[in-house]
């Protein structure tokens, strides 16, 4: 067996509780299902165990992280740790007094996802309303000394105000803005006919980033990612299988990135009956996909294979039914054509949203 | 451009680590760590918003004897410049 890699970023999923119900959003289809197994001691240890491994920075995400009554604790855990932690958060349910104690506790960053530029467009993607509270803690974020992230996934219905996006995130004075086109798993997948772009659209949207980009150096990080479906060769998913994060999903998995557990055949074992390191190192799921001798052709002989690692398992999974296949985003792969025959879709009319829910009709709770 | 009478700090993203596995320095900060040569952990960790660039020259002199202060002066108004580009370090007035 080949040695693990040094993990730089802990990824804490405390909960896939969320109260929004975003029709892209990246938890399991099946989140309802999976209950949060960890409690707060479970979840230091975890801290102090991947620190040791080499964690330099934690994500405090979900769902919805501020759910969890003992996020102060684990606050308090990562900054006795040094670790460098974000916390990514819808913005709901926030006041103003738990983000001044956050922050007194040594919270280093706060990304706040927004979905739109627009209240009405916003709250349609949410679910519910949301929109004007999300402006709200982004503004306290700011007040209270916070760097502060901007998160806008795009799709085909948004893709168009990216202009307006970039000047809500330069309202709200954020020192990063990610425009990330949605990934299709995960939510996003069920939901790929009414949210994949066209390629004309979004080479618009590329041009606008990479202007704003430029006109805002040093003062505001602009991030452009593009989704798989429009490349030639897939991107590093993850940097690579059990590379560089590691995951912990709520129920206490131990995972290479968020959907891992949703491929069939993989094992990962759980934080609660082994240590972050032996799991990190011989869980049968993380080693199954590290390296390059699960290749197949045309990976194996690629000079890519270095660089892209054979691209996202999952999304091989789901449009192959095999999680060893070559990633079909790549142009060389020999499934390539069921990439091409989504995106001659996106020119169809609109489709209606399936919302994230617990619910089987994916009506959103009102 | 960066006066030499500037006062560098770091921005209020980014932090400082010691690496206990290489010895060596991280800049932490949001998604992103850059992994520090030698020098450049030297030069951000005298960033403290106190010190002017000339200071931190005049500080880094002491383990660079060897190197003729205006050229250390110049490789650290470069460095400093490009953190500046990426938003990492801010240099007030």
């Amino acid at each position: 067996m080949s040695t693990a890699p040094r993990p730089y970023t802990l990824v804490a999923e405390l909960t896939y509780a969320c109260p929004l119900h975003c029709v892209y959003c990246s938890n399991p289809v099946d989140f309802a299902r999976r209950h949060d197994g960890l409690d707060t001691g479970d979840w230091r240890r975890v801290l102090r165990e991947a620190e040791e491994l080499g964690v330099v920075q934690v994500n405090f995400t979900g769902g919805e992280p501020l759910l969890r009554a003992d996020l102060e604790a684990l606050v308090e855990e990562a900054r006795r740790l040094e670790l460098y932690s974000n916390l990514i958060t819808s913005g709901i349910p926030l006041e103003r007094g738990r983000l001044e104690r956050l922050r007194r506790l040594g919270l280093d960053n706060v990304q706040v996802s927004i979905q739109d530029s627009r209240p009405v467009e916003s709250d349609r993607i949410a679910g519910r309303e949301a929109f004007g509270q999300k402006l709200r803690a982004a503004r306290w974020v700011k007040e209270l000394g916070f760097p502060l992230t901007m998160n806008t996934v795009l799709h085909r219905e948004n893709l168009a105000r990216i202009g307006e996006v970039i000047a809500l995130a330069e309202e709200l004075r954020a020192d990063r803005l990610e425009l990330a086109n949605a990934q299709y798993l995960g939510w996003a997948l069920v939901n790929r006919g009414a949210l994949l772009p066209r390629g004309e659209e979004l080479e618009r949207a590329r041009s606008i980033a990479a202007a704003a980009r430029q006109r805002l150096q040093g003062r505001m990080e602009v991030v452009f990612v593009v989704p798989d479906y429009h490349v030639e060769f897939p991107p590093a998913c993850m940097d690579g299988w059990g590379r560089r994060f590691m995951i912990v999903s709520p129920e206490g998995l131990l995972l290479p990135c968020l959907l891992a557990h949703t491929l069939p055949g993989l094992s990962f074992g759980n934080v609660r009956e082994q240590s972050v390191a032996d799991l990190w190192t011989s869980s049968p799921g993380l080693a199954a996909f590290r390296g390059e001798g699960w290749m197949p052709e045309p990976c194996r002989s690629c000079e890519r294979r270095t660089v892209d690692f054979g691209g996202c398992r999952c999304q091989a999974f789901h449009l192959t039914g095999d999680a060893a296949a070559t990633d079909p985003a790549c142009s060389l792969s020999r499934d390539h054509a069921k990439i091409e025959a989504a995106r001659a879709q996106a020119a169809q009319p609109l489709v209606e949203f399936r919302y994230r829910t617990a619910r089987a009709d994916g009506a959103p709770a009102r | 451009m960066i006066p030499p009478s500037g006062k560098p700090a770091l921005a209020g993203k980014a932090r400082l680590r010691f690496d206990r596995a290489t010895g060596g320095y991280l800049l932490l900060y949001p998604e992103r760590g850059l992994q520090l040569n030698p020098t450049a952990g030297s030069i951000l960790k005298l960033c403290d918003g106190q010190r002017t660039v000339d200071a931190i020259v005049a500080e880094l002199q002491k383990d660079y004897a060897g190197r003729p202060a205006p050229e250390l002066q110049k490789d650290v108004l470069e460095f400093l410049e490009e953190m500046e580009r990426r938003g990492l370090v801010q240099v007030p007035g």
